[in-house]
């Protein structure tokens, strides 16, 4: 917690966790530390070498799908009999007029004579869905997160933060149903749309999905703004909304930085929602939400079941895979050092 | 109530692709697993055997396996039918993976498949035709138009008319419902009514015929396919034959051959059926196997010996002028200009018969 702050401690438990970390290593000479003895009886090691394998079997799982899903995709990239069936590599992102089309055209249909297999619709697909989504989700859940921690009563925090959390253990597939079957009839009664599956009701969708995600993590930095902060801005004289708008928010929002971007990573991985709800047409279409839309996500739980292993088509899918697991992860990690940089800050700052 | 089961089965199936492809698929039922009396060899001949069997593939074909396999557990004690979705290539993907016994397909299996059945588990693949299935074609109950022909039909999911004005509908834009392309119904619409052409890229492809009922039921200017097992809640538009008499998908026109879009439904197993899988095909394929077909709501294989409707072409026999080998010669005659010859379609390489 303070042993980042490298300015004098001040607080007194600080001061004892202090005494201890600069007491250990000198004392390692004479006397291994608590815990640590040198006759360590043998079950206790094997037990800690489980325990260390079961760590580390988790970093060596990430690994070895990573090398799978790259390893069936990479040869795409270099057999060029593999790109003569599609029409060569630029044929993956470059429209094409391909025989009996009137233009040039993005075309995601990878079953025909010639697999046509162009990811530009697809990451447009993915790209409204989810920009869309967090257009709904972020304003929704982060004011859900600054009542909740500023304004709400005690009971009514009580109640109100377990039933938004309690939304983000519904199973997608559920969530999936319910926009497939009466958001999209909402919607469509409303805006009176010509496509009843559509963006707008696959973004919705996924806003339930994610709000829950990005609400507990804003909700947990909010609440997390040491008390000290409010009180002296109380006392200086702050309204309740200068405290939260002027100081409690800008504490907080590396915490809710990090929220939005682990809640984009939620988006762009999610698959049955959108599989469920969007109606899956690969359209390239990038201003209008009315459209259907086709994600990658959706397309690799789609199509993967049935492709011959070693297509080209096995392979682009492999290749969108591969695509998507280094987004998330490159998203997940940057969440990560967000919520650390707050750590430090708030440590840093506060004291 | 079916069909939120239907879509959540799909779902979950959807979910899993990525690990059932890959093989580290760990469900129980593996092939050497079918027969579980231990020491009996797959051919001894005994009435009534336990054990499990895996059936998945097609999702047009889902609520009558299901049938299948409650009546035949009725009736054999002990025995297990597990019965799932996915497509029919996701069906035979599994047979050829090893793990599903028997595959539903509402497509013949290609040369490719065969082929790699055949490298990969030594075995041919053995088709067992099971029901007579009727394409239908969907719109919304209050969709006025009367019929379609087929070359009207192919121009709407080529996207080159996008507006019910255009064939005989009031004006209003064409929302044009498919499937993914993992489905049999998808192949056999892209081969006979399409031939072979792409859909419009506006066509929204979507997980399961029960899924493109719920949507054309909602949607007044929605379009879309599946088997006639299905069509409920929906209005199913008759195919203008030649002479621009409506023809309605109804056991008569698709047993005759009248209707352009009626096809057979496979089930295939590597090898001969051996086991509980020969037991249960050999149930499908009875008199009470059969009548539970016109119980899901599709059309029974047509009886041996009885006559056809007259002047078309027996629909146990693969019809005669589609050339073998492929799909190509098939495709250059979709349309429905000779009611007999796109008939049920035993299409080309479809040639094993029922026994």
């Amino acid at each position: 917690m303070s042993t980042t702050n490298e300015s004098a401690p001040r607080l007194h438990v600080v001061v004892a966790d202090k005494r201890v970390a600069s007491h250990a290593p000198a004392s390692r000479s004479t006397r291994p530390p608590l815990g640590q003895g040198l006759r360590t009886p043998l079950s206790h090691r094997v037990g800690e070498f489980v325990i260390h394998a079961m760590a580390l079997a988790a970093v060596l799982a990430i690994a070895l799908i990573f090398l799978f899903i790259a390893k069936e995709a990479l040869p795409i990239l270099f057999d060029t009999a593999a790109q003569d069936e599609i029409g060569g590599l630029s044929a993956l992102v470059v429209p094409r007029q391909w025989p009996g089309y009137d233009v040039a055209q993005y075309v995601w249909q990878p079953v025909g004579e010639i697999p046509k297999l162009n990811v530009v619709p697809l990451f447009v697909g993915t790209l409204k869905v989810t920009l869309l989504s967090m257009l709904f989700a972020v304003p929704l859940a982060v004011g859900a997160a600054v009542y909740v921690s500023q304004y709400a009563s005690k009971r009514s925090r009580e109640l109100l933060k377990p039933a938004i959390e309690l939304l983000a253990s519904i199973p997608s597939v559920v969530l999936g149903f319910f926009a497939l079957m009466i958001l999209a009839t909402f919607v469509q009664g409303l805006l009176g749309t010509t496509y009843r599956l559509n963006v707008i009701v696959a973004s919705l969708g996924l806003t339930l999905a994610i709000a829950p995600l990005v609400f507990t993590i804003s909700e947990d930095a909010l609440s997390s703004v040491p008390k000290d902060l409010v009180h002296a801005a109380l006392a200086l004289g702050a309204r309740k909304h200068q405290v939260v708008l002027r100081v409690v928010l800008p504490a907080a929002l590396p915490g809710i930085a990090a929220a939005v971007i682990l809640g984009l990573g939620r988006a762009i991985g999610e698959t049955l929602v959108v599989l469920m709800a969007s109606g899956n047409a690969a359209v390239v279409e990038l201003f209008d939400p009315t459209t259907s839309a086709r994600t990658v996500t959706a397309t690799i739980a789609a199509e993967l079941g049935e492709v011959t292993q070693g297509d080209p088509h096995w392979r682009v899918l492999f290749l969108l895979g591969t695509l998507l697991f280094v987004v998330t992860f490159v998203l997940n990690r940057a969440g990560a050092l967000v919520i650390d940089r707050l750590h430090k800050r708030l440590s840093g700052g506060a004291a | 109530m079916r069909s939120l089961l239907t879509l959540t089965v799909l779902a979950t199936l959807a979910s899993v692709g990525l690990l059932a492809c890959s093989g580290g698929h760990g469900r129980e039922p593996d092939p050497a697993a079918t027969t579980e009396s231990p020491g009996t060899e797959p051919s001894a001949a005994q009435p009534a055997r336990g054990g499990t069997l895996s059936v998945k593939g097609s999702d047009t074909m889902v609520i009558l396996a299901q049938r299948w396999a409650e009546g035949f557990m009725a009736s054999h004690e002990g025995a297990q039918i597990q019965v799932s979705g996915g497509g029919s290539g996701t069906g035979i993907s599994a047979l050829l993976a090893g793990t599903a016994d028997v595959a539903n397909a509402s497509r013949p299996m290609n040369e490719r498949e065969r082929t790699t059945l055949s490298t990969d588990r030594h075995a041919e693949a053995h088709e067992t035709r099971v029901a007579l299935d009727a394409l239908a074609i969907y719109v919304h109950r209050d969709n006025p138009v009367t019929s379609l022909t087929m070359e009207q039909l192919a121009s709407i999911y080529r996207g080159q008319v996008t507006n019910w004005s255009a064939v005989g509908g009031p004006d209003r834009p064409i929302v044009l419902y498919s499937r993914e392309n993992n489905s049999g119904t998808y192949a056999y619409f892209k081969e006979h009514v399409l031939a072979n052409a792409d859909f419009a890229i506006t066509a929204q492809t979507l997980p399961g015929t029960a899924a493109v009922i719920n949507a054309v039921s909602q949607d007044v200017g929605g379009i879309g396919y599946g088997g006639i097992g299905y069509a409920q809640g929906i209005r199913t538009v008759p195919i203008a034959g030649a002479d621009g008499t409506p023809i309605e998908p109804t056991l008569e026109n698709a047993t005759s051959g009248r209707y352009p879009l009626s096809r057979f439904l496979f089930m295939y197993t590597a090898g001969a059926p051996s086991g509980l899988a020969a037991d249960f095909l050999s149930f499908v394929t009875s008199e009470d196997g059969q009548r539970l077909v016109e119980q899901a709501g599709f059309y029974p294989l047509p009886r041996e010996g009885a006559a056809p409707a007259p002047g078309a072409p027996p629909a146990t026999a693969p019809a005669a002028p589609v050339a073998p080998g492929g799909a190509e010669p098939a495709a250059a005659q979709p349309a429905a200009t000779e009611p007999g010859a796109t008939a049920p379609t035993a299409p080309s390489e479809a040639a094993a018969a029922p026994q």
